[in-house]
């Protein structure tokens, strides 16, 4: 968007631009107006099976048990997203910046503190709001501060090690599901005995990638890569 | 009681009417550094919102990556589209964000 954008759209777009949000604005007016003002919708359900689902929060029993295939997919969705960045990202673009005074000794101060909060809201998740993607993107954010203080991956685990880590997550999903299906279960469908510690391990293994992959997405490019150039 | 409920009643209605108000001048700021700003300000008052919708698992969501790293994110990506849009887009003063340089 810019300053001159507004005069060069020709008056009949603009009133037909107008037609469609007013309509789509009604639509949705009505849509709203519509909704039963009493909707229980599936928490009931949610609740009614929260003891076989290895979790005592509902919002994690939904996302890592019930609607386990939901999460494993939104993983994908986070690697692809990662992978086009690395491949429109260019390596040469990165500038390298010194951290001032400030930056460099909050992140000293920070970087501990937001690991921490990460672990507990990893663990919290299992009882309480918190859970993977919270988690992931603290320790993510974590990330991001040092990488902003002038940290860099070391050039060892640049390569494999960190592709191995952004894809955890998924691959454990996958796994999983796939060794679930084989004695004649279904996908990512957790026998009620392991769902606790299955939903721990998914849980963990999503935190490692996602705040990876976050971080990642904010160098905006293969360290390995720039490495090498 | 009375009181309190009045109470929540005006700040839900000053939340959502900042909400709005954040939301309209983030799409109708021409300069992109302050838009993004006003991005992370509503991502942050969102999570208030969430909160009060008694969905605290959102709210965390939110906070942490639609107002925290997303932020982050557009700045970045700003502050690589910076040396190609400096022509096109006037600038008051160089955004002095952490990222910038």
């Amino acid at each position: 968007m810019n300053n001159t954008g507004e005069n060069t759209i020709p008056l009949s777009l603009r009133l037909l631009l107008m037609v469609l949000l007013t309509v789509m604005a009604v639509g949705l007016a009505y849509a709203v107006l519509s909704l039963p003002a009493q909707a229980p919708g599936l928490s009931v359900y949610a609740v009614e099976n929260i003891n076989i689902s290895g979790v005592s929060n509902p919002v994690t029993a939904v996302l890592l048990n019930y609607r386990a295939y939901d999460t494993f997919l939104e993983l994908g969705v986070l690697l692809l997203a990662l992978l086009g960045v690395w491949s429109l990202g260019c390596a040469g673009c990165q500038h390298q910046s010194s951290p001032g005074p400030v930056l460099d000794s909050l992140s000293r101060l920070l970087v501990p503190i937001l690991i921490m909060v990460s672990g507990y809201l990893l663990w919290a998740g299992a009882h309480a709001p918190g859970g993977a993607f919270q988690a992931g993107s603290v320790l993510g954010a974590a990330g991001v501060l040092l990488l902003l203080a002038g940290w860099r991956i070391h050039a060892g685990l640049a390569g494999l090690p960190l592709r191995i880590a952004l894809v955890l997550g998924v691959a454990v999903f996958a796994l999983v599901g796939a060794v679930l299906i084989l004695p004649g279960g279904q996908l990512l469908a957790f026998p009620p005995a392991y769902a606790g510690g299955l939903i721990l391990l998914f849980e963990t293994v999503a935190t490692l990638s996602i705040a990876i992959s976050l971080t990642a997405l904010f160098l905006g490019a293969d360290p390995d890569e720039e490495d090498a150039s | 009681m009375e009181a309190l409920t009045q109470l929540q009643l005006a700040f839900d209605a000053v939340l959502g009417l900042a909400l709005l108000w954040l939301a309209w001048q983030t799409l109708a700021s021409p300069e992109l550094f302050r838009a993004i700003v006003l991005f992370i300000a509503f991502g942050l008052l969102m999570a208030l919102a969430w909160v009060r919708l008694e969905a605290p698992d959102v709210a965390l969501a939110e906070a942490a990556i639609g107002a925290g790293l997303t932020g982050a994110l557009l700045l970045t990506a700003l502050s690589r589209l910076e040396p190609k849009n400096k022509s096109k887009i006037p600038h008051s003063k160089k955004p002095e964000s952490e990222v910038d340089e």
